[in-house]
């Protein structure tokens, strides 16, 4: 059966990059206000999701050439490392550090480490949901 | 100002209360599915009224959050009402 998906094609185009922007602020939000990892990996494999109904696995495994379940394995060693990084210092596992820097486009700007192991649970979190969605869907 | 807000709050849970019968009685799969979507609309107006009543901005992302996630619902409800999958494995090759 031929069909044409126009509308939703069109709007998806417009609407991913919203929800990609709204993840990305969600998780750097996450210190302050609610979010944080969690939810920003959660709504960033919704709009993957919403590419792969828009579109189809083999369109989307060319426009984002991604391993899912290596995303997943990068995401926990940044996680671990994040937490092991402590004992190098003598302090005892999962001590967090923070202080500020000087970044060009920003200024100064405060760095706590729990960024770092925030970075890796979105890895692991979009990399699961994405990994679950394939294997019950890209089967053929 | 609060007592109005109450009674909004009360107006839109009754409009809830109707999309649920919808929801049950429904006699077609679309109007279940309308019928959901409205329910995340209403959802949408009552976390935005609760937000003004405890004076916190916290649930503004809520909204979003709900809007995005109804929005997808739909959509994959609709695609599999029309197509029986829901996601394809290649959209070109069963023309």
């Amino acid at each position: 059966m031929k069909s044409n998906d126009l509308i939703l094609q069109t709007t998806t185009r417009v609407t991913f990059f919203i929800i990609f922007l709204f993840s990305i602020h969600i998780f750097f939000a996450g210190h302050y206000t609610p979010g944080g990892g969690f939810v920003g990996g959660l709504l960033m494999a919704s709009a993957i999701v919403l590419l792969l109904l828009a579109y189809d696995f083999k369109t989307v495994k060319e426009v984002l050439p991604f391993n899912y379940l290596a995303m997943t394995a990068i995401g926990m060693i940044v996680a671990v490392l994040t937490a092991a990084g402590a004992i190098v210092f003598n302090v005892p596992f999962f001590t967090h550090w923070y202080d500020y820097f000087d970044i060009p486009l920003l200024g100064e700007t405060s760095i706590h480490t729990a960024l770092f192991f925030d970075i890796g649970v979105y890895l692991v979190v979009v990399g699961i949901t994405l990994t679950i969605i394939e294997m019950m869907g890209g089967d053929n | 100002m609060n007592m109005f807000l109450w009674i909004a709050v009360g107006a839109i849970s009754v409009s809830l209360i109707g999309f649920l019968y919808r929801l049950m009685k429904g006699p077609s799969t679309p109007d279940r599915v309308i019928a959901l979507d409205s329910m995340g609309v209403g959802l949408i107006a009552l976390v935005g009224l609760f937000s003004i009543l405890f004076d916190s901005p916290f649930f503004l992302e809520v909204i979003l959050l709900l809007a995005i996630i109804a929005y997808i619902g739909t959509i994959a409800f609709s695609k599999f009402t029309e197509k029986g999958v829901i996601i394809e494995n290649d959209r070109d090759a069963n023309k």
